[in-house]
């Protein structure tokens, strides 16, 4: 049976074929699959802040600071027995929701979330094959784990497939 | 971060959001130059996350208006508008014009309404606490809940806090319009606001009375 599973801001969820991983409604958070396209199993981390600054480890939510969440995804992956080597992600969010005449770090958090995720891939040596990163623009993703296929929908420019 | 606000404190709260409404109806009034009437407001102290699921599900299209407030009180305030009832406004504003789309102009005028709105409201908070809070300029988006607010909200560092969210119709003749306006406190800020009004919590530390 085929579930549909809905990943909240802040969350983590791993799966495998046929279900599908949902977010509805991201803005500057950073949606981002890892998958291994040969055991179709993957997971989604609806990140929200690129790191975290506080020090207390214990009570973070894995799944809302980049630096904590794709690191975690990962480690979770290779323990359902997913292989490296097959492994690749894919990343939709980032928006920059409001035009703020600003030079507030803050405001640039959505293009701060996929730098961040973008470097932290980099250091784990997974390939980011493809990514709808940026713009003014909502999303929802869902991410099919029977095809890989990462499907992106906007309010105003329709359905984007990657 | 405050979690469980005493009752007196959410009265508190409400009393600003009354005054500050009542301010916001006037200043329409004269922006609109009719009369403008108003509903009792609906006054509300929430957790965040609740604020999508409340205004009909993340991806429904609404219209927001986004000011940030500078300060003793720092936070952000926030305005939204279902479509429908920005159309409703915009032909307030607009007498003459048929509007079928938010361009530049229409953009333009909401972000004015925030403004007004906003300063209304601060009005009253800065009355009520004698501080001296200003508003930054509006920033206005139109797009799916759950993107405008999260984001917004990341935007000031607020995650996991309480808001205080005020829903007051205004009409005008047969037209409507609802508008939604959320008090976004940084951490730390609600507290001076209920501080300076004399509700604070520490004297208010109640164990019996949580929820």
């Amino acid at each position: 049976m085929k579930k549909i599973i809905q990943v909240k801001m802040g969350e983590i969820k791993i799966s495998s074929a046929p279900d599908i991983l949902v977010s509805n409604g991201m803005g500057s958070c950073v949606g981002l699959v890892l998958y291994d396209n040969k055991q179709k199993i993957g997971g989604l981390a609806h990140i929200m802040l690129p790191y975290c600054e506080s020090s207390k480890n214990n009570e973070i939510q894995k799944g809302k600071y980049a630096d904590h969440a794709i690191p975690f995804l990962f480690n979770q992956l290779l323990k359902k027995g997913a292989n490296r080597k097959n492994m690749w992600a894919k990343m939709a969010g980032g928006s920059q929701m409001f035009a703020f005449d600003s030079e507030n770090e803050m405001v640039r958090i959505g293009s701060r979330n996929s730098e961040k995720s973008k470097e932290l891939l980099e250091q784990l040596s997974i390939p980011l094959i493809a990514a709808d990163v940026g713009g003014n623009r909502g999303r929802t993703i869902q991410f099919a784990l029977e095809t890989g296929e990462f499907i992106i929908k906007t309010v105003q420019s329709g359905v984007n497939i990657i | 971060m405050i979690k469980n606000l005493t009752p007196l404190q959410v009265d508190a709260l409400r009393e600003v959001g009354n005054i500050g409404s009542g301010n916001a109806a006037t200043a329409l009034a004269q922006f609109l130059d009719r009369k403008i009437d108003m509903k009792v407001p609906d006054i509300k102290v929430l957790p965040l996350e609740e604020l999508p699921v409340m205004l009909g599900g993340e991806e429904k299209v609404i219209a927001c208006i986004l000011l940030r407030v500078l300060g003793e009180a720092s936070g952000n305030i926030l305005f939204l508008m279902e479509e429908h009832c920005m159309y409703n406004f915009l032909s307030m504003v607009f007498p003459q014009r048929k509007i079928y789309e938010i361009g530049e102009l229409e953009k333009s005028a909401m972000k004015e309404v925030g403004n007004i709105l906003a300063g209304s409201f601060l009005n009253a908070i800065n009355r009520i606490t004698n501080f001296n809070c200003i508003q930054s300029l509006p920033s206005f988006a139109m797009d799916m809940a759950g993107a405008v607010l999260t984001t917004a909200l990341l935007q000031s560092g607020v995650t996991g806090s309480d808001v205080l969210f005020i829903e007051t119709k205004f009409s005008e003749g047969d037209r409507d319009f609802l508008t939604n306006f959320f008090l976004v406190p940084d951490p730390g800020s609600l507290e001076k606001i209920l501080e300076s009004i004399g509700v604070d919590s520490h004297e208010e530390d109640n164990p019996g009375k949580d929820g």
